[in-house]
């Protein structure tokens, strides 16, 4: 039998082609973009050594710190109010609708199924103000305010891509949320609530804490998506007005391929990564605390 | 207090007819209002976005943005097809994405049960090696690939998208395809090498048949993923004839020039209805396979 499942050959017949294919096109490329960090230049113009130099760079580039800026404050927000729409939504899925909650949690779902293009391309639409006035501006002149440009300064646009990407992914985090709360045996629930538990006090003393697990690598799951955000950005506001919600993915993108510095969009994306990688292991160590402090 | 209401409400509503109608409407109104909203938020926007589909350039322009279209004809799906070449996009889309996920399933699959069900040492090493690719952003691995594959001289075809999908494919399908074959019991493929059938009969006509279900499961979730994918068909689409729908779509605004408002919202609608029927179709195997628990801590 051990023959069988430890057969050699046909181990490196099943997982061979796939490692190949993964070592070549994702771990080869992630040492060799590490490289290029030392370097300057394109495919087209050759590469020259130049050491530390993109790093000293990136440090004076105020434009590469309001990307971090921007990416950061992006990945906070974004992520809050994923978590705090999805597992809203999940209590009254769980609390509320119970059974009947099938129809209204697909419905809320679907929207993260969409391309992220053709959603940005419509909120772009829905928010527009020149020439065509969008639903958004005719409804506030309905009730007396005057029509916002809403691309058209840095605080509003930011705000128009967190509410799309609210809009495309609560029903996501909802049934994920979800997922970690029908798990919660009802008997607990039961006998808190015979307790006297008040509804409020039975979610932040019951559910909360029983779903806390979920809720963490949910947070992760969100953090790491809306750190590496590009298509929202980039179909719906182009980074724009100026360079004021470029968040480093697309910063990195324009170094790389508008001016074609290999080496400094490297070093930009080696700086994405090294914060996706702080970020994640920074709150699966608070996790652990909290875990044991329970 | 309100425990006691909730109580009562859902003990009148087991019973049937409720005696207190009109103020068990009344208590449940705060929860319908919300029901209600959410439903509205969810869905006027893909109203006035299927609407939008008939109007005329002039109906967005100067007249107010509830009108209904002033004709119902398909000018603006004709012209999103022939001038907007939509057609050419989404052909691009499918060459590109269903031999690369048919592909990375195929060989994914064989990976994970290589990974959990086989014996031998660096295991844990390779998915670990794996799992890594879920958290590196896909800006870390652009601008080698593009080398090569500029020095390749794929440059110019589908190729450098069709192998790209196929690799960041892989982490994701060979991490959940793991923890599903970890769920099966150890006898059953134990007991099948015992019975005399060959390793690959085991993987074959065993395993992928119990993990199907899974199998499909990851197979959509990983599909959206790439189709939806805007970074890396950005990247190595150089010319307009090799485009995919993700990146064809945002030739319909330009960033200078006026806007066919029309054409856009039929080129929008076919993209995101497209997509809709495709997750209705398959909707319930997908909420069913995240609710059975690939991310819970």
């Amino acid at each position: 039998m051990n023959a069988v499942l430890g057969n050699k050959k046909a181990i490196a017949l099943l997982l061979g082609p796939a490692l190949l294919v993964y070592t070549l096109v994702m771990l080869v490329p992630i040492f060799w973009s590490f490289g290029y960090t030392f370097q300057s230049g394109s495919p087209l113009a050759g590469f020259h050594w130049v050491g530390l130099t993109n790093f000293r760079t990136f440090f004076d580039d105020p434009t590469a710190w309001a990307a971090v800026r921007f990416t950061i404050k992006y990945a906070v927000v974004l992520t809050a109010g994923q978590i705090l729409a999805g597992y809203g939504l999940a209590l009254l899925y769980v609390f509320f609708l119970r059974r009947a909650s099938g129809l209204i949690r697909t419905l809320v779902f679907f929207p993260i199924i969409l391309p992220t293009v053709a959603v940005a391309l419509l909120f772009q639409q829905i928010f527009a103000s020149v020439p065509m006035e969008g639903p958004v501006n005719t409804i506030l002149q309905g009730v007396g305010i005057d029509p916002i440009d809403w691309f058209g300064h840095p605080a509003t646009a930011f705000w128009v891509i967190i509410v799309m990407d609210i809009w495309r992914s609560m029903g996501f985090y909802a049934v994920l949320l979800y997922a970690g709360l029908v798990d919660i045996p009802e008997e607990i629930i039961e006998s808190a609530r015979l307790d006297g538990a008040a509804r409020w006090s039975l979610v932040r003393s019951i559910v909360i804490p029983l779903s806390f697990p979920v809720l963490i690598s949910t947070v992760i799951f969100s953090i790491n998506g809306t750190l590496k955000v590009f298509d929202s950005v980039l179909a719906l506001t182009g980074g724009g007005p100026g360079t004021t919600t470029s968040p480093l993915t697309l910063y990195m993108f324009q170094t790389s391929f508008s001016y074609g510095d290999y080496g400094y969009g490297s070093t930009i994306a080696l700086v994405l990564t090294i914060l996706c990688l702080v970020v994640t292991v920074a709150i699966l160590r608070t996790n652990r605390r909290e875990g044991r402090g329970a | 207090m309100s425990e006691m209401t909730y109580q009562r409400a859902h003990v009148t509503s087991a019973a049937g007819a409720p005696p207190d109608g009109a103020g068990r409407f009344l208590r449940r109104l705060p929860i319908r209002l919300l029901l209600a909203v959410l439903v509205a938020i969810e869905a006027l926007p893909m109203l006035w976005l299927l609407l939008g589909s008939f109007k005329t350039q002039d109906d967005f322009l100067n007249r107010p943005f509830y009108a209904l279209p002033s004709r119902f004809d398909l000018d603006n799906y004709v012209s999103a097809f022939t001038t907007g070449d939509l057609g050419q996009y989404i052909r691009n889309s499918v060459i590109a994405v269903f031999p690369a996920l048919f592909v990375a399933l195929l060989i994914g699959v064989a990976a994970a049960f290589a990974l959990e069900v086989m014996v031998f040492k660096g295991r844990g090493f390779i998915l670990i090696a794996f799992l890594a690719g879920i958290m590196v952003p896909g800006q870390m691995i652009l601008l080698p690939l593009f080398t090569v594959y500029f020095k390749a001289h794929l440059t110019g075809t589908l190729w450098p998208l069709l192998i790209t999908y196929t690799a960041i494919s892989l982490p994701l399908i060979v991490f959940m395809m793991t923890t599903y074959f970890r769920a099966v019991p150890r006898e059953l493929f134990e007991a099948a090498t015992i019975d005399g059938a060959g390793i690959f009969r085991t993987f074959w006509s065993v395993g992928v048949p119990i993990v199907r279900n899974a199998i499909i499961t990851v197979g959509m979730v990983q599909f959206f993923f790439i189709w939806n994918d805007l970074l890396i068909a950005i990247t190595f689409t150089n010319s307009q004839s090799l485009q995919t729908i993700q990146v064809g779509l945002l030739n319909f605004t330009g960033p200078y020039g006026s806007i066919q408002y029309g054409p856009l919202f039929a080129a929008i609608c076919v993209s995101v209805f497209g997509t809709l029927l495709i997750y209705l179709f398959l909707n319930q195997r997908i909420m069913r396979g995240l609710a059975a628990g690939s991310i819970k801590g």
